[in-house]
């Protein structure tokens, strides 16, 4: 510092790396706002969006509305087939989904070698995770639909979704089986345990948080789906509650897209309504499943 | 014995559910190939690649993909156009800058950005976003591509986010004090160090999505419209390839017909194009994970 009045070239040199340093410290600190900014613009977008979903529809949820059939006239529709339908299909996917995917991801973290096959065997999952949903629309109403003669049913329907989420809950049972510790998987076989008993009463009651939090991600994005399901030839118009699986059948996303391609403005109020109906279901297994998470990972550590 | 036999007849039920996923690409593989295949008996190949004009359902039929294409890759441009610089924001911010508490807590929020059923994201951009664009472009359509590619950004955010801010974690600290050492900000840090050795796990976050946008439906089917225009105009209506299958799903179409047929043709396009991007992701993906293992 002393001798920069000394030699003016030092002077000269000190000043503009002083100069560079601050632009520098003043980039930083401007894409720190800028960092905020973008995380935050996604969710003020989503906040705004449901706020203003919930001024347009929240009036039209009442009783009657969960409770009523379809309707021609607007004040008169309800959405009971697209709730019931939704709850069949959620159950039915769940049971369906749920013991093949936790089976195949067990196979793949605890079984299988590394061998070309199972090489194979996870590209393949990895792109089938990948692949469109309206492609597995496809799949089901050649495959369950005409095939298996199941038609527009809740049971081609089911399928086609189990289908469609099995790569996720597959994943999903990897990766929580993987953050198993291998020392509770020898201190199992020490007691002389089989391979089965170990994964059936340790590994398993470990990791099933882990499990239990991708089924509900997985389930929660089954409950969305509307394009394969469309495909498949569900219906828009269900003027019934379905009674059995082999029943034809809507579900809340079709009901509300059914209601938002109509002209008239009291429909896309509906619209709204049952948005609202559909948000709360979504939102509500999204926190269940986080909740689960968090107290996984604590555990676990 | 009978123990080691049930531990065979287990381990032989675990491997066959996960042969069954490779029953479903088998499905749909032979699904799309011998439906198409009826059609292409019908329309030649270089005129379905080459044709401008989609009017299968009018009575003057013609078979060209290339208006479903520019409509599907029209929507998706916009929407990483739109979610690229979000989502590379955010995974800087979040793996660089902020606190471990803080992206503990954003995370999750973020993830239900993807969450929200893509139904509710079409009402969305047609009741919401295109009357607040036309206020700025008097001359837009009511469906048009431009808030249909917006919105489905917003949904793709979470996606690129995601997957590159776990590239960046995953780019070793010792290069991060090597550059502090060196008298660099965070700034300088992050985008020419952390980013660059990040790189091709950020490639991958945008190659699924731009995958995922190609593939999504709901959005472009209520807001986009449903006629196959060649254009790329963000303000005017067009169709996708996902579009038109529900248009015609949703419709009454008979079994075996050359329309019946025309959801497949247009269908295996669209898995040609997402196989093509998943798989050259997981490629990569795989290559990157090795580098610092």
């Amino acid at each position: 510092m002393n001798n920069t009045h000394i030699n003016p070239t030092i002077n000269d040199s000190f000043l503009k790396r002083n100069r560079i340093g601050k632009i520098n410290r003043v980039k930083d600190k401007l894409f720190q706002a800028v960092g905020i900014i973008a995380t935050f613009f996604g969710l003020v977008i989503l906040a705004y969006f449901v706020i203003d979903i919930f001024i347009d529809g929240i009036a039209r949820i009442n009783w009657s509305f969960l409770t009523s059939l379809p309707s021609r006239f607007a004040d008169k529709a309800g959405i009971l087939p697209a709730w019931t339908g939704t709850v069949w299909i959620l159950g039915m996917t769940a049971i369906i989904s749920i013991p093949l995917g936790v089976s195949a991801g067990i196979y793949f973290e605890e079984y299988a070698d590394r061998n070309r096959l199972n090489n194979l065997l996870e590209v393949n999952i990895a792109n089938l995770a990948g692949v469109p949903s309206i492609i597995y629309g496809l799949l089901g109403l050649e495959v369950f639909g005409r095939l298996f003669n199941l038609g527009g049913s809740l049971m081609a329907g089911a399928f086609t979704l189990a289908l469609l989420i099995l790569p996720i809950i597959i994943v999903a049972t990897r990766e929580a089986v993987k953050a198993v510790p291998n020392t509770l998987r020898e201190a199992s076989y020490g007691l002389g345990a089989t391979k089965w008993q170990t994964i059936s009463r340790q590994v398993l009651p470990a990791s099933s948080g882990g499990i239990l939090t991708g089924t509900i991600l997985a389930l929660s994005r089954a409950v969305g789906e509307t394009a394969p399901l469309i495909v498949i030839g569900a219906l828009a118009y269900v003027p019934f509650v379905p009674q059995s699986p082999m029943d034809e059948f809507t579900v809340l996303p079709m009901q509300i897209f059914n209601w938002t391609s109509r002209p008239q403005a009291d429909f896309l109020v509906n619209a709204a309504a049952a948005i609202i109906v559909l948000l709360v279901i979504t939102f509500l297994m999204n926190g269940i499943a986080i909740y689960f998470r968090n107290k996984w990972q604590k555990k676990l550590i | 014995m009978s123990k080691k036999l049930s531990e065979k007849i287990i381990e032989g039920g675990l491997k066959a559910s996960a042969l069954l996923t490779v029953l479903t690409t088998i499905g749909i593989l032979w699904v799309l190939t011998s439906e198409s295949i009826g059609f292409f008996r019908h329309v030649s190949v270089w005129e379905f690649i080459s044709g401008t004009k989609w009017t299968p359902l009018f009575e003057s039929k013609h078979f060209g993909i290339l208006p479903l294409l520019s409509g599907t890759f029209l929507t998706t441009f916009i929407a990483i156009i739109f979610a690229l610089p979000f989502g590379i924001a955010i995974s800087v911010y979040l793996s660089e800058y902020a606190q471990p508490s803080f992206r503990r807590t954003i995370k999750p929020l973020l993830e239900l950005l993807a969450a929200v059923p893509t139904v509710v994201y079409g009402y969305f951009a047609l009741m919401t976003v295109t009357p607040a664009l036309k206020t700025i472009i008097p001359s837009l359509q009511g469906f048009n591509s431009l808030s249909a590619g917006i919105v489905m950004g917003i949904m793709i955010i979470p996606l690129i986010s995601s997957l590159s801010e776990d590239a960046m974690q995953a780019v070793p600290k010792a290069l991060r004090e090597a550059s502090f050492g060196m008298g660099a900000t965070r700034f300088q840090t992050a985008f020419k160090v952390v980013v660059p050795a990040a790189f091709s796990g950020i490639v991958v976050s945008v190659i699924l999505a731009i995958s995922r946008a190609i593939g999504e439906t709901m959005i472009v089917a209520i807001a986009a419209g449903q006629q196959p225009n060649l254009t790329f105009d963000p303000t005017v209506a067009i169709e996708t390839i996902t579009t038109y299958i529900v248009q015609v799903s949703l419709g009454d179409v008979p079994h075996g017909s050359i329309e019946y047929q025309t959801i497949f043709a247009a269908g295996i396009t669209l898995f040609i194009f997402t196989f093509i991007l998943n798989t050259v992701s997981y490629w990569l993906k795989k290559r990157f994970r090795e580098a610092y293992e």
